[in-house]
């Protein structure tokens, strides 16, 4: 074959891309495929491919939707830790000469890898799961507004991700840091498909992350049961809409201007470029646009986790529901203007620093406010210490340190001496994990049993938040010590020997968090080996406050038999108070939506597509295209989407519930 | 409060703060230019403020996990106590009276240390006088390894800068590639340094030493080696540096420029004994190769052909940082 | 307890906690397609900031004044606003019910639209022909981009007019239908007030 035609069929692609003469990835490699294998071969052997497609891949139920995605977001940690493993492993062991295992072209793609697939295929899809899972049933819905619009979002979510993890056998992934600055992302100075990877990674998860935020938006103020006014609405539902307003009104942001830079990339524009008129900056304050609203996407659902934690396990109403709510919507509103904060340095004029400095402050009094009010929930309360408690604790504690620090990178000239340092990657892991990961684990500990009808175990829920917690202070104390030691972030080797302890001391930190994502893994495995110990059949074992906890663990495919009518914010407690007695008969059908494949159809042609645009196989991108859009036009021929859930079998469901639920 | 007095309250903080890490060199927190000392005392009195209202916080959360544990039967137990107007106030202003002091300071302090502002002292107690020329440096990150052009003394050196103690120091600084940022710990803040157009830093050095400075900005592979050491000298020393330049040193003419500019890593220390005087210009114009058109050429005719209405936009940024260079 | 209490939904208080008859949440539709109509005009926002930007980066290469052609752009503003008002009348035949005539106006919309696309990729090829192609200066980057990203859209919209026309001839003027046509309408009319948004600000500014 001559030259021509290979590249006219492969694009880029060659067979140099895979890379055979790495040992690492090699073995990494042939782990991941033994693995996988494993794991195909158990599911074609125990025959569950077809329970998979029609059950999980094809379902709109939004509860299945929000597995789906935590479960992505479980595995796509342990890669993303891995890279971490791998980079506190380096820098503790490259001193004195000594170059480590990472050559920077790998080790400059290891820090990218984790900042991107922590983010994006990580706490997004945490967050995205568990609001998923959990506002339609705090709102009484049945579903979410689109439903199957939900289920195609899930599968462009896992097609960019699929995307990332394909760089690390072919080819390889951006050298760049995680928002892939130009002119370093450029053609000129990356020419490699690393950034590509990184491109159309994002750009096909986010349009997911996009339409998912629209659906839950719509969800919340058109599906709401009768008599829940917005000011009714549990915290978790307020900080999820706030989440997903921040969704909608800065992912397109990011789709635009990496759109911009795939332009510079493909056709030879000046965007971003040195020359011809374009300018990095405008790059750099484009990405922050979208990138800071991006910090609270994340850490606001969490800290409405947080909110119903305190309360049920304080077994007290939410100290200060109101300032909450509006504490809420006034970070939404000043997250969109402070993100200049994250480039003092460009040489901005001292007016305008202080301007988004004193923005960037101003964002700690209401979240001082919230702090304040979960500290005055467990004021006079009953506080009982099962793990998600636990999770809240060690977040109060160490997310003011966090906090603190951000504030003071936030004062200009305090923040020159600081900025891009190893006390600012202290600061927003501090803040990172302190927050969004221990809520994450929190709302996994708390809700579990309502999805699944069994509590997790609870030794190793305690095991995995002690690894996580004094892991935590371990690994991320020592940086900001170095940080003042004027030690900078991004680096593969040292000179100054007498860093080698600090790196250390955080190494074996990214060890103990090791032992506390074991503990999690081990807490799952354990909990449904031990299921019918830890069985909770009135579905409300932790005496819940919102309404998912009024029905069945799990919920019933409708969630609700009879649509529920709301008086209080705490309607479950309000019910269990006033005499609520659950209905027993008198069931009508159930109008519910069909499942579907389209949404995994057109997710894995995505893939296709992003992997053709990545190597430049135009006649497959052109190919994967056209059967996108003909996957939607066919798909938009379908008008029988719903169906109606007979009464009978709504009266079967709730009677075998009955018969769980001790005699009233 | 006398300055002297002052001086020592202040060293008391830093020292309870610093103390216990004491057996590590934080540069940061023990600089020796004036202006990292003034970045070093914000960083105190900032965390200063801000543990008024964290300390409390994490003690009240621990006593209140403890107080109001499910076991202790004898603390008060309201499950509907969920509202108090006064506590709400206080929760609400007590953020709001630290941000509006730490504002404050931000405020000035964003303005006093200003990177692009002159200095007006040279350390504390010690204002500017007319003794005190400032000196020149003109900064150039390449890939990997930085470029130093001493305009006024017709010399350059890679990896490598000196200079006297307590004379200001002008640096102006530019990009011949990718993003990076300028940072010597000891000396001053960091700001970056950007292709095509051109930074400023103001800053004194007032202990002699030989410090680090580095690229804080990730910039590609050679990124951890693009590092240089930075010597503060006695004006003895530092002529004797000038004069060691100009015996050892080579022409930096911008053929060598052009050799220079290739992406290199671990670069060893360079001296040039003289330069073209037009080189710094021609690299913020990104025309040092021959038959490129100037990015100043390029806007002036820009401009010719457009009437700009030249009134400062909203973005003073802008304005401020694509300055071209004349 | 006996039975008749156990099924009565409203306890002692007289308060109802759940609805016997299924309950009926509002269509999400039209709020959750103009949720993604406001955040497709961030999109644009981002473009026209970007050219706002970039717009006068010329590298020394042709601007605005040299190059566009306003009557040719004017004649293509006039197609889409045309194209706008046939399918506000498509729109008043479909609630009349009339589907042969709704037909017929969405067939002109979509000549409209097609004429608008047409006209803009001649001017698109003939600035890349004279050598102002996207890859000559920011500014010409930023006014394809934009404008080509407007195009786009307009694109979509084509396909799923022609899609619509033909599920509406299939399966008549139904509920589901109706919606989507409601949907189009209001992206059609978007797009409208992004061209104009186009028109005065890089084109008109531009030359005048």
């Amino acid at each position: 074959m001559t030259a021509d035609s290979t590249s006219l069929l492969f694009g880029k692609l060659t067979l140099e891309a895979i890379p055979y003469h790495e040992p690492i990835l090699v073995a990494t490699f042939i782990g991941v495929a033994i693995g996988g294998l494993a794991v195909l071969g158990a599911l074609t052997y125990f025959r569950l491919w077809g329970y998979l497609w029609t059950e999980w891949f094809t379902s709109i139920d939004h509860k299945k939707i929000g597995i789906m995605y935590i479960v992505f977001a479980i595995i796509m940690l342990l890669r993303g830790f891995a890279d971490a493993l791998m980079m506190r492993f380096q820098q503790a062991i490259a001193f004195n000469g000594h170059e480590g295992y990472f050559p920077p072209h790998h080790y400059d793609q290891i820090f990218t890898a984790h900042g991107v697939i922590m983010i994006f295929f990580v706490a997004m899809p945490f967050v995205t799961g568990l609001m998923n899972f959990v506002v339609p049933l705090q709102i009484g819905a049945r579903d979410v507004s689109f439903p199957f619009l939900n289920n195609f979002s899930f599968w462009m979510t896992v097609a960019g991700g699929i995307i990332v993890m394909i760089s690390l056998f072919v080819g390889e992934f951006a050298k760049t840091g995680w928002l892939a600055y130009p002119p370093l992302s450029d053609i000129t100075y990356s020419p490699d498909v690393g950034v590509d990877y990184y491109i159309w990674g994002l750009q096909i998860a986010g349009i997911g992350t996009l339409l998912s935020g629209v659906n839950l938006i719509a969800t919340i103020l058109k599906m709401r049961a009768p008599g829940m006014s917005m000011m009714k609405m549990p915290v978790f539902t307020w900080t999820a809409f706030c989440t997903n307003v921040l969704i909608v009104a800065a992912f397109p942001v990011l789709t635009a201007v990496l759109a911009l830079l795939t332009l510079d990339r493909y056709v030879g524009t000046h965007f971003f470029t040195n020359t011809d008129g374009g300018s990095a900056m405008l790059y750099v304050n484009l990405i922050w646009i979208w990138g800071h609203p991006e910090v609270y996407i994340l850490v606001l659902p969490v800290f409405g986790i947080f909110s119903e934690v305190v309360s049920t396990f304080s077994a007290k109403r939410l100290f200060g529901y109101t300032s909450m709510v509006y504490a809420t919507v006034v970070i939404t509103i000043l997250s969109y203007i402070v993100w200049l904060h994250h480039f003092f340095t460009m040489g901005s004029g001292a007016s305008v620093n202080s301007f988004f400095g004193i923005t960037t402050m101003i964002i700690s009094i209401p979240t001082g406010a919230k702090m304040f009010n979960w500290l005055f929930t467990m004021y006079h309360g009953r506080i009982k210490y099962e793990v998600p408690m636990l999770w809240t604790i060690g977040f109060m504690v160490t997310f003011v340190i966090g906090g603190m620090t951000g504030v003071l990178l936030a004062v200009p000239p305090a923040d020159f001496v600081l900025h891009n340092s190893l006390f600012l990657i202290a600061h927003f892991h501090n803040v990172i994990i302190g927050g969004v990961v221990f809520g994450v684990f929190a709302g996994i500990n708390f809700w579990f049993p309502k999805a699944f009808g069994f509590r997790l175990n609870a030794f190793w829920g305690k095991m995995s938040f002690w690894f996580w917690f004094i892991g935590f202070y371990f690994a991320f104390m020592p940086l900001y010590v170095l940080g003042l030691m004027g030690v900078t972030r991004r680096m593969s080797q040292f000179e100054d020997p007498s860093l080698q302890i600090w790196f250390v001391i955080a190494a074996f930190g990214a060890f103990l968090i090791l032992l506390g994502i074991g503990s999690f893994i081990i807490q799952i495995a354990y909990s449904i080996w031990k299921r019918d110990e830890l069985r909770d059949e009135t579905g409300d074992p932790w005496n819940g406050r919102t309404l998912e906890w009024s029905t069945s663990s799990p919920p019933p495919a409708y969630n609700f038999a009879f649509t529920p009518v709301v008086h209080e914010v705490d309607q479950w407690w309000f019910m269990k108070q006033n005499g609520y007695k659950r209905p027993l008969s008198g069931f009508i059908p159930i109008h519910m939506p069909k499942n579907t494949g389209t949404g995994a159809i057109i997710g894995g042609l995505s893939v296709v597509f992003g992997f053709a645009m990545v190597w430049h196989i135009w006649w497959l991108a052109i190919a994967s295209f056209v059967a996108i859009v003909a996957v939607t036009i066919v798909h938009t021929f379908n008008y029988n989407r719903d169906f109606y859930i007979p009464a009978e079998e709504v009266n079967a469901v709730e009677a075998r519930r009955t018969q769980m639920l001790p005699a009233e | 409060m006398r300055p002297e007095s002052k001086m020592l309250s202040r060293a008391g903080l830093i020292a309870a703060l610093v103390l216990p890490l004491a057996s590590c060199n934080m540069v940061v927190m023990s600089p020796s230019g004036d202006i990292a000392a003034q970045q070093r005392d914000l960083i105190v009195i900032s965390t200063i403020l801000m543990l008024l209202i964290v300390v409390p916080v994490i003690f009240l959360t621990l006593l209140f996990a403890w107080r109001y544990r499910q076991s202790n039967k004898t603390a008060k137990y309201d499950p509907e106590w969920h509202h108090s107007t006064r506590l709400e106030v206080v929760i609400w202003s007590a953020p709001l009276a630290i941000i509006i002091a730490l504002g404050a300071i931000t405020w000035i302090s964003t303005h006093t240390l200003d990177p692009y502002r002159p200095l007006d002292r040279i350390s504390e107690g010690q204002p500017l006088s007319a003794d005190h020329k400032p000196m020149t440096v003109e900064v150039v990150a390449l890939d990997w390894k930085w470029l130093f052009i001493y305009p006024e003394l017709g010399i350059a050196s890679v990896n490598e800068l000196a200079a006297p103690i307590d004379t200001p120091i002008r640096f102006k600084i530019t990009s011949a590639s990718v993003m990076n940022s300028f940072y010597i710990p000891a000396l001053a803040g960091q700001i970056y340094a950007m292709a095509g157009m051109e930074t400023k830093l103001h800053a004194v050095i007032n202990k002699p030493g030989e410090y680090e400075g580095f690229s804080a900005n990730y910039s590609g592979a050679g990124f951890s080696h693009m590092r240089f050491k930075f010597h503060g000298l006695d004006q003895a020393g530092f002529d004797k540096w000038v004069a060691d330049v100009k015996a050892s040193g080579t022409a930096l003419d911008k053929p060598t420029y052009m050799q220079l500019e290739k992406p290199s890593i671990k670069e060893p220390v360079r001296h040039y004994a003289t330069t073209d005087s037009s080189l710094y210009s021609a690299i913020v114009d990104m025309c040092v190769e021959p038959g490129k058109m100037c990015m100043s050429e390029m806007m002036a005719m820009d401009k010719g052909l457009i009437c700009r209405i030249p009134e400062p936009t909203t973005a003073a940024r802008e304005e401020k940082a694509i300055r071209p260079a004349t | 307890m006996s039975a008749n209490t156990t099924h009565n939904a409203q306890p002692a208080e007289g308060l109802t906690f759940y609805m016997r008859e299924e309950h009926h949440p509002e269509q999400s539709t039209m709020i959750g397609f103009w949720i993604y109509l406001m955040s497709d005009c961030l999109i644009f926002a981002i473009l026209f900031a970007t050219y706002a930007v970039l717009g006068h980066s010329f590298a020394g290469g042709p601007d605005a004044k040299e190059l566009f052609d306003l009557k040719l752009v004017a004649i293509n503003t006039a197609m889409l606003l045309f194209s706008s008002i046939t399918y506000g009348f498509a729109m008043l035949e479909m609630e009349k019910g009339n589907k042969g005539l709704m037909i017929s106006w969405m067939m002109v919309t979509f000549f409209f639209g097609a004429c608008f696309l047409g006209i803009e990729l001649y001017e698109f090829h003939h600035l890349i022909g004279e050598g102002a192609g996207p890859g000559r200066s920011a500014f010409l980057s930023a006014f394809f981009t934009l404008v080509g990203t407007h195009g786009i859209h307009v694109t979509c919209g084509l396909v799923w007019m022609a899609v619509l026309m033909v599920q509406m001839n299939k399966f008549g003027i139904t509920a589901a239908n109706k919606r989507r046509m409601t949907t189009l309408s209001m992206f059609w009319h978007f797009l409208d007030v992004i061209w104009i948004g186009v028109f005065s600000f890089v084109y008109l500014m531009g030359v005048l």
